[in-house]
């Protein structure tokens, strides 16, 4: 019985493993800095707005829609509520984007569940710009003082 | 004219019928292994081995006592016995581990001890898997030097700090226990896997080599160095001690150092 066995260096290696095509960019690396630096500027926006909510004037009692309302007069708050939203939906999504990439064994479940994830994503994001910058506190029925 | 030469200093005089194995303590343990014989059927299973071991022993001793006198069929891969090859790494009690520095005595022997082939890689037999896919990415870093220039007539200088800085990861042996630990890797074994990253490491950090932004290019991959999850499985798992994690995230500091 006789083996072939290929000549030293011949570039044979067992197709088995072939790793995929290399990506280009520096898009993880990106992804990963984004991650870093917006959790820290997440910490600030989230204690920021619990505090406002929460602990000056009466506290959660005071939260209502005329609360909302009045804190949206505001262009200060209207900005932090767009980077908390805007930061907090793209570091969750960049999140489990990645959990999907370890967890999902196949291309197609991959492909399938990042797809719906950034739907849902860009859904929710431009739905809650759109709430910021349009919001009326005049709503139907509303009894609001200024709306009088 | 006596030609008697004083005794050496190590040697120690033993009384007679003191010394050799019987003064070594001996238990009882109960080896569970876990068999894979893809010529007889394509299950795994456990089998359980009754042995008598002594406190000087090994889980390798212990392999090599069931091999010997209980069943020859069993397989395992071991060269040197001495931590250095990197040839006998498993799970030892659900830990990666090299089975020739793990002392019997140092485990609970009143529960069986578990041995089984690490994980991530194609099972080939018993406690031996195809290294191939490791090796891949290992040879995919380049782990050799590369030099730029004339060769130098004498040897390549380094001062003692230069040196110092990637001391930690040239102590790789290639056991495979890190990227065999490591939960991204078992997914789809298309991350590089800490081992690799440790070996690109050695030479990026190296000052006399010159193509370390070659290797970060390699590593800055969707499946190199930012696939890390930083759950330290691989600096838990070496045997040698390498701080593997810190050196991954010392790449990645490398990368965005080089590009931002």
């Amino acid at each position: 019985m006789s083996v072939n066995i290929a000549a030293p260096r011949s570039q044979r290696l067992d197709p088995k493993y072939v790793r995929g095509p290399k990506s280009r960019g520096n898009f993880e690396m990106l992804a990963w800095l984004f991650m870093r630096l917006s959790g820290v500027v997440l910490v600030v926006l989230i204690f920021g707005h619990l505090f406002a909510n929460l602990m000056t004037g009466t506290g959660i009692n005071a939260l209502s829609f005329g609360f909302v309302a009045g804190k949206w007069a505001n262009p200060v708050w209207q900005f932090w509520d767009l980077a908390l939203l805007w930061l907090s939906m793209l570091h969750g999504t960049n999140g489990v984007r990645t959990i999907i990439n370890d967890y999902a064994e196949k291309h197609a479940t991959r492909a399938w569940l990042k797809g719906i994830l950034y739907v849902a994503t860009i859904f929710i994001v431009v739905l809650g710009s759109l709430v910021i910058f349009t919001f009326d506190p005049c709503v139907a029925g509303s009894d609001l003082a200024q709306c009088r | 004219m006596s030609t008697e030469m004083p005794e050496p200093a190590s040697k120690i005089e033993l009384k007679p019928g003191v010394g050799g194995g019987g003064e070594i303590p001996t238990f009882n343990i109960t080896l569970r292994v876990r068999r894979y014989l893809p010529e007889a059927s394509s299950d795994a299973y456990w089998e359980d081995f009754q042995l008598t071991m002594y406190g000087t022993d090994r889980v390798l001793d212990a392999l090599h006592k069931v091999k010997w006198e209980h069943d020859g069929s069993l397989s395992f891969r071991r060269s040197c016995a001495h931590g250095i090859c990197g040839s006998d790494a498993m799970r030892i009690n659900g830990r990666n581990r090299l089975a020739c520095k793990t002392l019997l005595k140092d485990l609970d022997t009143s529960k069986p001890i578990t041995v089984e082939a690490i994980k991530g890689l194609p099972l080939e037999k018993d406690l031996i898997v195809d290294m191939e896919p490791f090796f891949q990415s290992y040879r995919e870093i380049m782990p050799f030097l590369i030099s730029k220039g004339h060769e130098p007539t004498k040897e390549r200088y380094q001062s003692a700090e230069d040196r110092e800085r990637f001391d930690d990861t040239t102590k790789c042996i290639l056991c495979a226990a890190c990227t065999s630990s490591c939960p991204v890797f078992w997914t789809d074994g298309q991350y590089f896997g800490p081992a690799a990253i440790v070996n690109a490491h050695r030479f990026i950090f190296d000052s006399r080599d010159d193509a370390g932004d070659m290797r970060l290019e390699i590593l800055n991959d969707k499946e190199g160095v930012w696939r890390c999850r930083t759950t330290f499985n691989c600096s838990e798992a070496c045997p040698r001690g390498i701080q593997v994690t810190k050196a991954i995230a010392e790449v990645k500091q490398a990368i965005l150092s080089r590009t931002v």
